[in-house]
């Protein structure tokens, strides 16, 4: 039986949602090392032998089943990078939940690098949650590099909800996917930014089959000094439709860049971006202030409601 | 009680200075239901505004229950007991309906309370409750779930800005019985409607006529509606419902 602390217990609530141990397969990586992990009868994860990492193979038609592999780390001045591999059998049907929770108190930066490759087979479906969770009064930064990569045949369909809504200084986020016939892909973005935080989001969609559909949906506000770019480029090579979208909220001296991308290389391809960023609409904070809500009150309300 | 006492409020546009609202003074007495009438721009939704602290006048004090309010924020005059539904009900993003009602209410309510302002207003609570505040909702939608919003939170004067907009003539009586409602379940609470609606006109106690921004004529209904009679001021029903359907 593992032992956690108390802040890396707090940590693996805020990113995944445990109090415990989960059930099913799981990899507790704590530090820049394994300190729990257990397989089940469809699900098996195994530790790479030449990297950093794990390998997950999901067998075929594995249904209602979770996998978790949250990352605490607690110590300054760690920087890692991690390799971890889904094998995702036809016809499976399960959730994965990942996940970085950072605690800096020291003076050192801390930093997790964690390369995911996912390998959807025909006919399967997933659900992705990832958050991302920083704490710590240490000056050292927390950063969090994440890249997917994510590879789907024909008639998958991925669901990826993508959460970071504190203390994480800095990141760059790559999302990179290429999708064949029939394959659905729909990706939510939460972000919010503090402080002097930067975050940086790109995402490379390549629809290659027929009847492919992504949809892309970003929803940030960036507070105080905070820097965010949004880099959003759906290309369709095939009879395929594409939605990206970008809303944006930003306070202070918040600063925000989109730059939806759109490339149709067919001529049944059917793509649409949206992008909107703007401050707090007046009106919304006048109607709760004559509900009896403070400005600040208010605010807090509408963007609790708005990253929901 | 809310008391006006020589409210004055101006705008400058184009360096001139335009006076919308020209020296009114008007008393809202406790367990009355006032309705404010007049020509459109004559200064009725200014007048709301004032009153719910969303602008402050450039001369003149406002009173309620004998204390001036005149310099309290919007926050601090709905605590104290004054409610406002917009005209234009505003649209939110993730705010879901019951949100919003509870924070009309301001108490820890349950789905089942919230529930029963909806109902008021004559939406099918269960299929709205969990909806966004936004504009997947019809106009009339909206604007009956910002009625339920004053419903829920139970003032003492309820501002109401043309309620009647937007809602489709089904709902009509019901709204009159979510006013006369209101009368009875808040003690001593009174209501101040702005309509140009007939049949609103025909349930006030007191009738204020405001035009270029003056108050042209005060009274019971007896006395003020044969002077708005055929006029812009007081439109019949069947003349409302043939230009405005829920959702338009």
């Amino acid at each position: 039986m593992i032992q956690l602390d108390e802040i890396q217990k707090r940590l693996l609530k805020e990113v995944a949602d445990l109090h415990s141990v989960p059930e099913g397969a799981y990899n507790i990586r704590s530090n820049g090392q394994a300190v729990g992990r257990a397989s089940t009868a469809n699900i098996e994860i195994i530790p790479k032998e030449n990297a950093s990492g794990i390998d997950v193979k999901i067998k075929p038609g594995t249904k209602n089943e979770s996998v978790h592999i949250p990352v605490v780390m607690t110590q300054s001045g760690i920087k890692e990078l991690v390799y971890n591999d889904f094998y995702i059998g036809e016809g499976a049907d399960v959730v994965i939940v990942a996940g970085c929770g950072i605690d800096n108190c020291g003076p050192k930066d801390s930093e997790h690098d964690g390369i995911h490759r996912f390998y959807v087979g025909k006919g399967a479906k997933i659900k992705y949650v990832e958050k991302h969770y920083g704490s710590g009064e240490g000056t050292g930064k927390r950063i969090l590099n994440p890249g997917t990569e994510v590879y789907m045949e024909e008639n998958s369909s991925m669901e990826m909800e993508m959460v970071q809504i504190k203390g994480v200084d800095d990141t760059e986020r790559t999302t990179k996917a290429e999708l064949a016939a029939g394959a659905s892909l729909v990706v939510r973005e939460r972000l919010m930014t503090h402080g002097d935080q930067r975050a940086i989001s790109k995402y490379d969609v390549q629809m290659n089959g027929e009847g492919s559909s992504a949809d892309v949906v970003s929803r940030s506000v960036a507070k105080n000094d905070s820097y965010q770019k949004f880099d959003a480029v759906l290309t369709g090579n095939a009879a395929c439709s594409g939605h990206t979208e970008c809303d944006a909220i930003i306070m202070d001296n918040g600063r925000i860049l989109a730059v939806p991308g759109l490339e149709a290389n067919d001529v049944d391809a059917a793509l649409v971006h949206e992008a909107a960023i703007g401050k707090i609409a007046g009106d919304q904070i006048i109607k709760l202030m004559t509900l009896g809500l403070t400005e600040e009150e208010a605010e807090e309300q509408i963007i609790n409601g708005f990253l929901k | 009680m809310l008391e006006l006492k020589n409210i004055s409020f101006g705008v400058t546009e184009d360096n001139a200075e335009k006076e919308i609202i020209r020296d009114i003074s008007l008393t809202i007495p406790d367990r009355k239901m006032v309705v404010i009438t007049g020509p459109n721009g004559g200064g009725k939704s200014t007048l709301a505004r004032l009153i719910a602290g969303i602008e402050k006048p450039s001369s003149g004090r406002i009173f309620m229950d004998g204390e001036d309010i005149t310099d309290m924020s919007v926050t601090d005059r709905a605590k104290k007991g004054i409610g406002y539904a917009f005209q234009q009900p505003v649209k939110f993003k993730g705010i879901q309906v019951f949100d919003l009602i509870r924070l009309a209410s301001g108490k820890k309510i349950g789905v089942g309370d919230a529930c029963t302002y909806l109902s008021a207003v004559g939406l099918c609570a269960r299929d709205y409750i969990n909806r966004e505040v936004n504009s997947s909702l019809s106009g009339g939608e909206l604007k009956r779930i910002e009625i339920a919003t004053v419903l829920a939170k139970a003032s003492s004067i309820s501002v109401f800005d043309e309620p009647e907009a937007g809602i489709d003539l089904w709902s009509f009586q019901n709204l009159i019985e979510v006013f006369e409602g209101m009368r009875k379940t808040i003690k001593d609470s009174s209501i101040l409607i702005i309509s140009h609606q007939e049949r609103i006109l025909n349930i006030a106690d007191e009738i204020v006529v405001i035009k270029a921004g003056r108050l042209a004529a005060q009274g019971t209904k007896e006395e003020v509606m044969p002077l708005l009679t055929g006029t812009d001021s007081a439109v019949p029903e069947c003349k409302m419902g043939a230009v405005q359907r829920e959702g338009e």
